[in-house]
């Protein structure tokens, strides 16, 4: 597979259609051409080809991957649709949508739906929130929701992921991170946590890859929150980050180390842990997949993970700017390998093919 | 006359920013000509078409008024800047030119003349003695002519881009030159080939001559830079004037009418800025082309600054109006926050004012439009659209949502509202609502007394549900007394306490029984005749019922402490 499609969600891959006032949303996939195609220096060469796109109704506020031709998107109408992008013609079609997933009060008044602000795939599972603090589970090709929760949260939910294969986290507008066990009936989080002092929005929400009992969230106030869900139900450490709204914080996947956070302020951030001092073992560097080799009490003693850690003069975390002049809101990020991508209110999407290098 | 060096850098950076004014609508031309050609509706292909041609024109207007106005200080002739302005905007004849030149035999085909005259009535003396070589190779019988013809236009003497001759210098140059090719044409050299004579004629400045190849130029600018440049080779900025409408009469000659484009150039030749402007708004659909240039122009420091009569300048009035063009758009009213940032007069005021009217369909939308208020401390603004969040919240039932859009705002009165909104609700069901809010307030509980209460009352029923009952009681009667609680709620909050009363083990010490009795009658004492006969027998049945429950209670805790303890 030549083209490497890197699932982000920018708000702004909207392009106006010349005439002033028509909202013309569209989804699009993008092609960052092939790994041979290297310049001189390493660079890449050539820009990002659109290879196809689709109409979307109301603004798009969050999308992930379902599977390799699947996309779910969520949008500020409350509809939830999964798009399939055929390769043979390169052509996007809708192919499933459950309408008004999430609405306020009458779901048939004409106004009635509320935005979906989030949606996190686990194929063929899919979980979305929305402003009306309601909880959706869908099932790829099931007409109806296999659950919902209404009223989870008397705010407006804004972000979700997965914590174990029955079990999501959510994070709120009153600054609270909630477990919800899919399993059990009722209909009350397994667990509420909450930010010290001034309950600050929560925008987005990531769990480590690996290590499943740390999770990251972003507040309103730009501040990076590390939480260890094992103890406690106040975050590990608060790190002043952002001028404004974190929007987006992801792990990478494949190296845990490595935190990526964008914000309203227009920063894109590096968090590079992976030079800290802490006792671990050389070779457990690379993300804990060597770890397979350890009992679990070994695992817990020795392996201290740096996002854990609060002892500042022990490991030194390398924190980057990636963006040299920031102007508009990064409203979105993604990464996969040694590729970032990452969209802008500036209507642009960048390419990073070379994270590491 | 030299400028300060500060004046000559920040000139090199508006010539800059000019070109890349220029290089920004080449590109939209760029991609309107692929949307063109791709286009396989007819109707959208003849609308993409006439966009690249209006940009095409925009940027033929542009790239004059920067010849014009923006580098008009800058050092360097402007014959040879006009010059190239010709070359890059009329281009009907590059087909033709590429023709001959990749032909087997260039001075046999039938257009190579065109092309040399071409060549010659843009000043590309190079290209023209090169073709003109071809031809006396192919042609010995005027290799003599040839000759004499290329050594003319060798030594034509052109304004240097350096400062190596002074103008006076130059000035006689051209005159010994001009005389020298009279000579020739009055000798008859050429007279055996027309084509020769002709562009010998055009060497000399004979408009007539010039004027015959009409069709190889296209244009009366084309005709008015071709004339200066073999009459006038050293003209000044100001002196374009005199030759400008002269060359648009010889050109169209009475045949064609000028055309809106015709206009603008002919006010920039003439250095009508202000005209120059004024018609561009006319010929133009959209502000974008006038407010950027203007503010350019501005920023050279070009246009006077009599005020508009409504106060602001030409400059800001543009602005304003662009600005507020993108305001209705769904995406670019981001943009139109910068640049009412840069109008210092009216900027503020309509930035606040369309700012409150960005519809407002998400939350993050909302959440966006606030920081851009909170950044330029546009409290009134933050406020006014957090009530409106908050409202709509409430109205969904949101109370969560709307609790938050208050504390952003900070705004007590609001949040007032919400906490009313709850304890209605207590009152109603019987139980709380959203016990995931009000058990984790935490310090946004102090942003009003009401929300504080409501906090503070939870509390009061999680250690009666706890079973701490004495930590519960001292909470209810603090409720009161400390008066966290408002008055309505106090029969409620006494009601709550019958059961810590009924009790078999004595929870309120004596001091506290007095204090409840104490806020009941006050309660009561409080209520008119006129109440009281309102009150229905649920209402006086509660009051006697808690008379009662209070006198037992002190009766069993008076005994109660004085009592010995131990034995």
């Amino acid at each position: 597979d030549g083209t490497s499609c890197v699932s982000v969600c920018a708000r702004c891959l909207a392009k106006s259609d010349g005439v002033i006032s028509i909202q013309d949303n569209r989804i699009s996939i993008w092609s960052v051409g092939d790994l041979g195609n290297v310049g001189l220096n390493g660079e890449y060469q050539g820009e990002p080809q659109l290879l196809c796109d689709i109409r979307h109704n109301g603004d798009v506020m969050d999308m992930q991957f379902l599977d390799q031709e699947r996309i779910v998107v969520a949008s500020s109408t409350g509809n939830v649709t999964i798009f399939r992008h055929h390769q043979n013609n390169q052509t996007l079609s809708a192919n499933q949508r459950w309408e008004k997933a999430h609405y306020h009060v009458d779901r048939d008044a004409s106004c009635g739906g509320a935005a979906c602000t989030g949606v996190i795939c686990s194929n063929p599972e899919i979980v979305t929130v929305g402003e009306d603090g309601r909880i959706n589970l869908f099932r790829a090709d099931q007409k109806d929701a296999v659950r919902t929760i209404d009223n989870a949260d008397s705010s407006t939910l804004h972000a979700v992921t997965f914590l174990r294969t029955t079990e999501i986290l959510t994070v709120n507008s009153i600054g609270q991170l909630k477990i919800w066990d899919l399993r059990q009936q009722r209909n009350e989080p397994s667990q509420i946590f909450s930010l010290t002092g001034d309950r600050v929005p929560l925008h987005c929400v990531d769990r480590h890859p690996n290590q499943q009992h740390i999770v990251a969230t972003g507040g309103q106030d730009g501040m990076l929150s590390i939480w260890d869900i094992r103890q406690g139900t106040m975050p590990v450490s608060l790190l002043n980050a952002h001028e404004a709204e974190m929007w987006e914080v992801h792990f990478h996947p494949s190296n845990p180390d490595h935190l990526f956070t964008c914000s309203e302020d227009g920063s894109l951030w590096h968090w590079d842990t992976s030079t800290s001092v802490s006792e671990k073992p050389s070779f457990l560097h690379q993300g804990g997949r060597s770890t397979t080799y350890f009992s679990h009490n070994t695992i817990n003693q020795s392996v201290v993970s740096a996002w854990l850690s609060n002892d500042p003069t022990k490991d030194r975390m390398e924190i980057t700017n990636l963006i040299p002049n920031q102007t508009l809101s990064v409203n979105s990020l993604d990464i996969l390998g040694p590729c970032l991508v990452y969209g802008t209110d500036a209507e642009a999407i960048y390419v990073n093919r070379h994270l590491f290098a | 006359m030299t400028l300060p060096k500060h004046g000559v850098f920040m000139l090199g950076r508006l010539v800059q920013v000019s070109k890349n004014y220029r290089s920004v609508i080449r590109a939209c031309m760029e991609d309107m000509h692929q949307a063109a050609v791709s286009a396989r509706d007819p109707a959208l292909h003849s609308q993409y078409s006439t966009q690249v041609s209006i940009l095409s024109a925009m940027e033929l207007i542009w790239n004059l008024c920067e010849i014009l106005f923006v580098e008009a200080a800058v050092a360097g002739p402007l014959l040879l800047r006009l010059l190239d302005w010709v070359r890059l905007h009329v281009c009907d004849v590059d087909n033709m030119v590429r023709e001959v030149l990749s032909s087997e035999n260039p001075s046999k085909h039938e257009l190579f003349w065109n092309v040399v005259d071409v060549f010659v009535l843009q000043g590309r003396m190079d290209e023209a003695r090169h073709l003109l070589s071809k031809e006396a190779s192919a042609n010995p019988t005027s290799v003599n002519m040839c000759r004499i013809l290329d050594d003319l236009m060798k030594k034509m003497p052109v304004p240097s881009l350096g400062n190596t001759q002074t103008l006076t210098e130059m000035e006689l140059k051209w005159q010994h030159w001009h005389e020298e090719c009279q000579r020739y044409l009055q000798d008859g050299t050429f007279a055996s080939n027309s084509h020769m004579e002709s562009i010998c004629k055009i060497l000399l400045g004979d408009e007539n001559a010039i004027l015959e190849k009409k069709e190889l130029m296209t244009t009366w600018y084309h005709f008015l830079v071709t004339r200066l440049l073999y009459s006038h080779p050293t003209v000044k900025p100001m002196e374009l004037r005199f030759y400008a409408q002269s060359s648009m009469d010889l050109f169209l000659g009475g045949e064609s009418s000028p055309e809106p484009l015709d206009t603008i150039l002919m006010a920039a030749f003439e250095f009508e800025l202000h005209q120059v402007i004024k018609e561009c708004s006319i010929a133009l659909s959209n502000w974008w082309f006038v407010a950027h240039l203007t503010d350019l122009l501005d920023h050279c420091k070009l246009l006077q600054s009599h005020n508009l009569y409504f106060g602001s300048n030409m400059r800001e009035f543009l602005l304003l109006e662009y600005a507020s063009g993108l305001f209705s758009h769904y995406s670019l009213w981001q943009l139109g926050v910068d640049y009412f940032d840069h109008c210092p007069e009216y900027g503020r005021v309509y930035l606040e004012l369309h700012i409150e009217r960005i519809p407002l369909n998400t939350e993050q939308k909302a959440l966006k439009v606030l920081r851009i208020c909170e950044q330029r401390q546009m409290h009134e603004q933050v406020r006014s659209i957090c009530k409106i969040m908050a409202m709509k919240a409430l109205r969904n039932n949101r109370l969560g949502s709307a609790l938050s859009w208050s504390i952003r705002a900070k705004d007590a009165a609001f949040a007032t509202l919400i906490s009313d909104r709850f304890l209605k609700d207590y009152c109603e069901k019987g139980c709380f609502s959203d016990l995931d809010l009000i058990d984790n307030l935490g310090p946004s509980m102090l942003l009003s007394d009401r929300l504080t209460f409501l906090g503070k009352y939870r509390e009061f029923h999680r250690l009666y549900g706890e079973k701490r009952f004495s930590e519960a009681a001292k909470l209810l009667l603090m409720l009161m007394t400390a008066h966290i609680a408002p008055c309505s709620f106090w029969m409620t909050l006494l009601t709550d306490a019958l059961p810590l009363l009924e009790q078999k083990e004595v929870i309120f010490s004596a001091e506290q029984t007095y204090e409840l009795m104490r806020c009941l009658e006050d309660l009561t004492a409080g209520k008119s005749d006129k109440q009281k006969f309102q009150d229905d027998d649920v209402e006086t049945m509660k009051v006697e019922m808690l008379r009662l429950a209070l006198a037992r209670n002190l009766a069993r805790v008076i005994v109660k402490e004085g009592t010995l303890e131990g034995s």
